[in-house]
């Protein structure tokens, strides 16, 4: 970096002073990116920005006072210490993102490392102005110096506080920003030895460069392969290899493969493991068609892996499914991956069944306005309607799950119809599972709540649900399920008092109880 | 003339052009090369009729005042924006003949009008209305007309707004120091001293919100005319909201944007400039009880558009003719009292398209226009009250609808119904498709800017110096800093200048005695507007509509003669 092979010796004394004021500008704004990216990075991950922003730079500022107090320590050398402070901070502070992400990858212990790199970064920098005014003190009296160092180390801070918002963090992410002002570190610790080759030995000179060039190439090369790092990082979020990963418009739709077979995950959730996924989806469709008389048209809402269509089509009677998934992505790699196709039997090649892309809750509404001149099939009920989407971990997934939803859902029904409800777990969300049941009810639905076992999932809950009051199905009507036969199935509608109804308020459009509900409950799961 | 530069610098101000050209992007835009990035996306300059407006100056002709009346009606109401249109609502309830609405425009509704587009509907001005409370029983009469109301088990069956309508969540979310937040406060990175400023402006407002008077008032409520007129609160009238502030020691950064925000977005006016009544008003007459959240919004995708919509429906229904295109251009109340033969009112209306006039009389008449038009249509009304002119300033608004593609990304919390910007002279959007449930693909971003400059005047010129592109460049040049792709997304962007959008409560003008001795009738002659509340919102309009048809149908139900003074109404 900044050494440019001169023959060492004191720069010129015009020019000295001034490159050291730039130095302190250069440190105080990088020790401001610093704090700002620690708390921007811990927000992320730990969510309550509030609660992250005030405790980094409570933290923070109280390490700097540590770094000042331990520069009277600082006895001799203070050229050479001042320089091994600014590699420190490059190695620390540029190493922060990375090392925070793979922390928050790889450990369980976030928070200790998140305050260790804060104090860690909060002492180097609390030194490094102590020790800049005592090298300064000699060109300068006392009261001018303090008047200009303080000033550019405001000014310092200012810069470090604008340029982070605006031109940073838009334009080369967290990451890169911290592993950028590394290089600013290193480029100073370089200059640093230029500017103090009076008061360093020149063998120690030549130290402190090779440091320098080593920690800035390995800064380098980290920021240059930014991307890499969070692929691999990625990985980390999975227990098996990831065989196949894409960003579509809506979700991150990822698969893995491991000893127990193939799993897909949306959004990092869990969708299916394919060693039991028969159990989820057995339970989810069966129930549904014992519950009602006729089954010639099906609708489902999401399963865009098609292996709820796979359990449809084994009744002869249904003569046309229409799917929605609002992810084109997710159908298209249901027809086209050869492992998914192999497990939902290609069920979504079947001339029976009619996949349209389009929000359920918006599909619903538009077809119910268009209803009145609707023709044919298009105004006609559904006989059975299975409804499984993701769990409700966000607004836009929690209003699939609002009593409006259920209403709107009720226009695409007769007396006759069934509908079943994928309602997340019982056990470990239990009031959010109640909550989906409650809503149902208050729009009008009359329910039967049931759960089976998916040991990928756990205890996995659903609500079966007419517009007329009806008995709990007592067997499935086909012979040969895997999971399901009379007695199985019977004990499905039983809830132990660990899962029994609780309590719950219900799920509106403006209120998203059930959000709420789930994030408290899962947080406590996992 | 100012170059395309420097009117966008009045109305950025020097940073965000700055920063905007700093970007590299506004350099590429407007040029006359073929590289205009922009060129695709369409779009247009509306506005209210201008022209038709200005020819109010031009005099009318002698033989138009002598011509015979082509017809007599009851009821005459001028103006069809949501004051107008709550009084035929009303008058049609009891008065089913002899009715006419005449409006301007060639469409209804005024600052609440709305727009469709293939994606979905959209509005052009106001676009939600809070729940009213108890103590407004003609407006909740109002939503269950429109079947917006419905009862609530889980409160006991108490109506409440509709579960479609109510503002779906995600509610709201701010842009700040590049991310968006949930909400409408920039948590992130607020020191101690700002989260306590804001708990005790909380405080202080929940004071006002437990605040009864020997009468029972509330200190602020909707509509106004129910707040206290107790001196101690009416004091607030007469100093700033950022006097206030001051005066409160409220001085963190933070709390001040968040009052300063509030007082563009319900008044187009600074904190410097808007009075501590109007700004406490915002919040307390919104919040039922100390400590609760600020009550439910209700909202449609064409905003308050639904409401004037489903007015006008009801009251052509009942039988009044609602006439678009037809300017009242002078109105002359007779003295009820000189007892000679002519009707108490008369009416010279011109039609817009083929700028023939006619001449109608009236037994009652409602002019529901803004102020400054009164005054130059009702002969003797800006004599009567001389100070009006002074006191009633109107703010300058431009409002732009943004087709998108797919809704732009961006950092943080995703699009919620409001999105809020800020540091940003705009008050951001609001999303149509929202409440629909959409929240992929096309969609329709409604982008409000008020002109909120210290003098109304010089806000009204920045708005009209400032051509479609000028407009298009600032209004880009704000989001982006939001959404860097934006641009590319969007597909067509239409821009509306409001040159008077709404009555300014400025320091001093809600206590006034002007304001409030403007909505006395002159004669058989009723006015209704929301500037006559000094707070230019749905629920004001509403109530005077309502309350100028009240005294309107008294006065036709007692005979003629018998009347010295017309009844207030409640």
């Amino acid at each position: 970096m900044a050494d440019t092979g001169t023959a060492p010796g004191p720069a010129p004394s015009s020019l000295r002073t001034p490159l050291l004021f730039v130095t302190v500008l250069v440190v105080s704004t990088s020790g401001l990116v610093y704090e700002l990216l620690a708390g921007a990075y811990s927000s992320y991950v730990l969510g309550d920005s509030v609660r992250q922003f005030s405790t980094t730079i409570g933290v923070y500022l109280f390490a700097m006072g540590i770094g000042s107090y331990l520069s009277r320590y600082v006895k001799r050398d203070i050229g050479r210490r001042f320089v091994e402070v600014e590699l420190g901070a490059a190695l620390v502070g540029g190493g922060s993102v990375p090392l925070l992400q793979l922390g928050a990858a790889y450990t369980d212990a976030f928070a200790i490392l998140l305050y260790g790199t804060i104090i860690a970064i909060g002492t180097l920098v609390g030194l490094e102005i102590p020790l800049l005014m005592r090298i300064l003190k000699e060109e300068l009296e006392f009261d001018e110096l303090v008047a200009r160092v303080l000033t550019f180390d405001y000014i310092g801070a200012l810069f470090g506080s604008i340029l982070f918002a605006i031109v940073f963090v838009p334009s080369l992410g967290l990451m890169r920003t911290s592993l950028f002002f590394g290089l600013l570190n290193c480029g100073v610790a370089a200059m640093g030895v230029t500017l103090l080759s009076g008061l360093i030995a020149p063998a120690v000179r030549t130290r402190l460069r090779v440091s320098a060039f080593f920690l800035a190439l390995g800064l380098g090369i980290t920021f240059a392969y930014a991307d890499r790092i969070i692929d691999y990082t990625e990985q980390a979020l999975y227990p098996n290899p990831i065989v196949h990963a894409q960003q579509s418009r809506y979700q991150r739709i990822v698969m893995t493969r491991g000893m127990r077979g193939t799993q897909l995950f949306l959004d990092g959730n869990l969708q299916f493991s394919s060693n039991d996924e028969y159990r989820y989806h057995e339970a989810l469709v069966h129930p549904a068609f014992a519950a009602t008389q006729r089954h010639e048209r099906v609708l489902i809402l999401g399963g865009g892996d098609g292996l709820a269509v796979r359990e449809v089509l084994k009744y002869p009677d249904v003569r046309e499914v229409v799917l929605v998934d609002l992810d084109p992505a997710m159908t298209r790699l249901a027809r086209e991956d050869a492992f998914l196709r192999e497990l939902n039997g290609d069920s979504l090649g079947d001339p029976r069944v009619r996949v349209i892309n389009d929000d359920a809750m918006v599909w619903l509404d538009e077809r119910a306005r268009a209803g009145g001149q609707g023709e044919g099939t298009q105004s006609t009920p559904f006989d059975v309607l299975i409804v499984d989407f993701p769990d409700p971990n966000n607004f836009s997934l929690g209003k699939l799950y609002t009593r409006s939803f259920y209403r709107i859902l009720q226009t695409a029904m007769s007396d006759a119809s069934a509908v079943v409800v994928q309602s997340t777990s019982p056990l470990y969300a239990r009031q959010s599972f109640w909550c989906i049941e409650a809503t149902m009810r208050e729009a009008g639905l009359v329910t039967h709540a049931f759960h089976a076992t998916v040991p990928s999932f756990g205890e996995w809950g659903y609500v079966l649900a007419r517009r007329v009051p009806f008995e709990p199905p007592g067997e499935p009507l086909l012979a040969g399920l895997r999971f399901l036969d009379g007695p199985t199935l019977a004990s499905l509608f039983v809830f132990g008092p660990d899962m029994a109804a609780v309590p719950v308020e219900t799920n509106r459009l403006n209120n998203q109880m059930l959000v709420r509900y789930y994030e408290r409950e899962w947080s406590r799961v996992e | 003339m100012s170059s395309r530069r420097e009117v966008l610098r009045t109305l950025l101000g020097a940073p965000l052009l700055g920063q905007a050209l700093a970007s590299g992007w506004l350099a590429g835009c407007g040029g006359s090369g073929g590289g205009d990035p922009l060129a695709r996306v369409e779009g247009e300059l509306l506005g209210p009729d201008l022209t038709a407006g200005h020819r109010l100056r031009d005099g009318i002709p002698v033989e138009a005042l002598r011509a015979a009346p082509t017809e007599h009606l009851r009821l005459a109401i001028l103006g069809g924006g949501p004051a107008g249109l709550s009084a035929a609502y009303r008058a049609s309830a009891t008065l089913s003949e002899g009715v006419a609405l005449f409006e301007l425009e060639p469409v209804l509704g005024g600052t609440a009008r709305s727009a469709e587009s293939a994606v979905t509907p959209y509005p052009w001005g106001a676009h939600y209305l809070p729940m009213p409370m108890a103590h407004n029983p003609d407006l909740l009469a109002l939503l269950q007309d429109m079947n917006a109301l419905e009862p609530d088990p889980q409160e006991g069956g108490e109506l409440r707004g509709a579960e479609a309508l109510l503002v779906r969540e995600p509610e709201s979310r701010i842009f700040h120091q590049g991310y968006w937040e949930r909400g409408l406060y920039p948590y992130a990175g607020a020191s101690a001293d700002d989260l306590a400023e804001l708990a005790r402006f909380r405080q202080k407002v929940d004071e006002y919100v437990r605040y009864r008077d020997s009468q029972g008032r509330r200190a602020f409520a909707i509509p106004v005319a129910l707040s206290t007129t107790d001196e101690q609160v009416m004091a607030l009238d007469r100093l700033s909201a950022a006097a206030w502030l001051d005066r409160e020691g409220f001085r963190s950064a933070r709390l001040r944007w968040l009052v300063d925000y509030a007082c563009r977005d319900d008044y187009g006016l600074r904190a410097e400039q808007a009075s501590a009544w109007a700004m406490l008003f915002y919040w307390v007459a919104r919040t039922e009880e100390p400590g609760e959240d600020t009550v439910d919004l209700l909202t449609w995708p064409e905003g308050n558009g639904a409401l004037v919509n489903h007015m006008a429906a009801r009251a052509a229904q009942r039988g009044v003719r609602l006439e678009r295109g037809q300017m009242a251009v002078q109105v002359v109340a007779r003295d009820p009292g000189a007892g000679d033969a002519s009707a108490p009112v008369e009416i010279i209306i011109q039609d817009t398209g083929t700028n023939t006039l006619r001449r109608v009389t009236a037994d009652r008449c409602i002019v529901a226009m803004p102020r400054f038009v009164a005054n130059r249509v009702v002969r003797g009304l800006a004599e009567r009250d001389p100070q009006v002119a002074e006191r009633f300033t109107y703010g300058a608004w431009m409002v732009a609808n943004l087709h998108v593609r797919e809704r732009p990304s961006s950092r943080g919390v995703g699009e919620c119904w409001d999105n809020v910007l800020y540091d940003s002279p705009s008050l951001g959007y609001v999303s149509a498709t929202h409440q629909r449930g959409r929240d992929h693909g096309p969609g329709v971003l409604t982008y409000y800017w008020p002109l909120a400059t210290a003098d109304a005047a010089e806000g009204r010129r920045n708005l009209f110096e400032a051509d479609y592109g000028t407009w298009r460049d600032a209004i880009l040049s704000d989001l982006r800093r939001a959404h860097r792709h934006l641009p590319e997304e969007l597909t067509r962007l239409d821009v509306f200048r409001w040159g008077h959008a709404m009555i300014q409560p400025r320091v001093g003008m809600l206590a006034s005695e002007t304001r409030r001795a403007a909505a006395a009738p002159l004669g058989a002659v009723h006015f209704a507007h929301s500037d006559l509340s000094g707070i230019a919102i749905f629920e004001e309009a509403f109530y005077h509509g309502v309350r100028a048809a009240d005294e309107a149908l008294a006065a036709l139900a007692t005979p003629p003669g018998a009347l010295a003074t017309p009844p207030q109404g409640a």
